[in-house]
């Protein structure tokens, strides 16, 4: 069982108050009309699926109906920090440049 | 290899069965290979065992890093059935029923096959509705299918709670009469012992750490055991794929998440056939043994730890207390997860690759050991042609990039 810190409630809550809503800082195509079939592809199909450290977003469903940001650990499950959209994440991993 | 039959039986019982020639060799590895598969679940094996039986390539190794058949295929709950909506992906797993039904003798193993008959419940009209779309589809593609109603399924079984008072009411289910179970293990030792006689090295405890390329196509592995030097490497390595991929800078459209089963203590027989609910999330089935193989839902989240969340499979044993009441006070025994490869259509990936010699067989997610033999069948096949069997031609990683995904989330919905 995962124990989340919403950064808006600003409490530590159960993981079934939550909804995972997959990798983030994806960056919605600014121009949609130009992208090749390729470029779709990649961003709507392709992630990363890091074993280690993992930047993802959470949905607080059962509580303020936010969306906020988990760096965790794919192997460890700990949970390092969550941070809200638009913020920058504090632990990262070295391979990770782009 | 000595074949196993009754006769061999009963000549090792005068000898108190002390001489059993080794299932397999523990050979060393051979500098050069023409294949190399990476991953020695079912799938890999079954690979190996079709590469060398109907492509006569036998300078072959397998090449796994804990020990055969122990990850996904030591983990699923065996459930067999080809009742998949789409053409292709019917088309695919019938391939695989068709192999299931002479796989004992083919092997000549006792793969335990046991076609049980598989239900799949509607408690819903939009349930009912699905199941007759799905049926239908299935009989256009000659796959056996019926949609029974709540009374026909309360005789096919009487254990699950189809009374108007059941918290999950029962409006009827689909019947495949030729699913079923087979024996997970044996699936992966039976493949093992017939690639071995044909030549394939089986190498255990062995790692691939790395992918080497020249000229730009693939030459070989890193392993913890040393460079082993390939022609083609194969990779069937379930939840480890994207790691594999990562190896060369590829990507692949996967996630991996934990997806959880249970066992309750063995208990005398009850269930003769399999029960699943895709609304409920939870499926049952009883083993030969006696123990009730309880299968539950992934993990929201992805993860590599094996083994799930509380909550998921809480969620599962309430809703299986509810749909068979009379099993609410047996024991569990043993609760586990395996990492799973789950793709945004859940279909799998059985491609080539943009890297001359590189395959990957991936993505079955949930649902991959009831393709076991049709997935060896026809992903040997494109390994040895390097052209995609007819079969598995939809099945390529393009298909993320053209559009023609095939959705089979209905299909797959319950996790099995
Ligand atoms: C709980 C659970 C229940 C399931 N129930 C069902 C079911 O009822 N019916 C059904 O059809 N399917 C089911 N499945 C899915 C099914 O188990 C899988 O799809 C199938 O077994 C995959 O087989 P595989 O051979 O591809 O993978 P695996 O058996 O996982 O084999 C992959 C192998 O690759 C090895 N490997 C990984 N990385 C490396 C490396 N770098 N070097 C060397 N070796 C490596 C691993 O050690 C592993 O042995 C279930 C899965 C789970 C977890
Ligand atoms: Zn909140």
């Amino acid at each position: 069982m995962l124990h989340l810190f919403c950064p808006y409630c600003q409490e530590l809550r159960e993981e079934n108050e939550f909804h995972y809503r997959g990798q983030a800082h994806i960056v919605r195509p600014k121009d949609p009309e130009s992208l090749s079939d390729k470029e779709w592809g990649d961003y709507l199909f392709f992630r990363n699926n890091s074993k280690g450290i993992h930047h993802e977003m959470w949905y607080h469903v059962s509580g303020c109906r936010r969306f906020f940001n988990v760096t965790r650990n794919t192997v460890t499950y700990e949970i390092y920090e969550t941070y809200k959209i638009g913020e920058t994440p504090a632990v990262t991993d070295k391979e990770e440049t782009e | 290899m000595s074949r196993y039959s009754v006769f061999s039986l009963f000549r090792h019982a005068l000898s108190h069965h002390e001489n059993w020639q080794k299932v397999w060799r523990n050979p060393t590895p051979k500098d050069v290979y023409d294949v190399v598969i990476v991953g020695g679940g079912g799938h890999g094996l079954a690979t190996a065992y079709y590469l060398a039986k109907e492509h006569g390539i036998t300078n072959v190794a397998v090449v796994e890093k804990g020990y055969l058949g122990g990850g996904n295929t030591a983990r699923n709950t065996t459930i067999l059935r080809s009742n998949y909506l789409w053409d292709e992906a019917a088309h695919l797993f019938e391939h695989s029923m068709k192999l299931w039904e002479g796989l004992s003798q083919d092997l000549n193993y006792n793969v335990m096959y046991s076609p049980r008959g598989v239900l799949n419940l509607g408690h819903n009209l939009q349930d009912m509705r699905d199941i007759e779309r799905r049926v239908n589809a299935n009989r256009l593609n000659g796959i056996d299918g019926e949609v029974l109603n709540a009374k026909q399924v309360q005789e096919i079984c009487p254990l699950l709670d189809c009374s108007e008072r059941a918290r999950y009411p029962v409006l009827g289910a689909s019947w495949q009469a030729r699913g079923g179970v087979a024996r997970h293990d044996a699936v992966a030792w039976g493949f093992a012992r017939a690639a071995d006689s044909l030549g394939v090295d089986l190498l255990q405890q062995t790692e691939v750490v790395g992918i080497r390329r020249h000229e730009g196509a693939v030459c070989g592995v890193e392993t913890n055991r040393g460079f082993i030097a390939a022609k083609k490497v194969a990779c069937v390595t379930a939840g480890s794929s994207s790691l594999l991929a990562k190896m060369v800078g590829m990507e692949l459209p996967i996630e991996s998440h934990p997806l959880q089963a249970c066992v309750s203590e063995p208990i005398k027989p009850i269930l003769d056939t399999v029960v699943m609910s895709n609304a409920v999330h939870g499926y049952m089935s009883q083993s030969d043994k006696g123990d009730l193989v309880i299968g539950a839902g992934i993990d929201s989240y992805t993860g590599y730890g094996q083994r799930g969340s509380f909550p998921v499979i809480e969620h599962t044993l309430a809703a299986i207390c509810e749909m068979f009441p009379d099993v609410r006070r047996v024991r569990m025994n043993r609760a586990w997860g395996g990492i799973v490869d789950t793709t945004p259509d859940a279909s799998p990936i059985i491609s080539k690759t943009h890297i001359p010699g590189l395959y990957f067989n991936c993505g079955w997610g949930t649902g991959g050991f009831k393709a076991t033999p049709g997935s060896g069948n026809v992903f040997a096949h494109t390994v040895a042609k390097d052209e995609p069997h007819p079969l598995a031609k939809p099945f390529s990683i393009d298909r993320f990039h053209s559009g023609h995904l095939i959705d089979e989330h209905g299909a797959a919905g319950v996790a099995h």
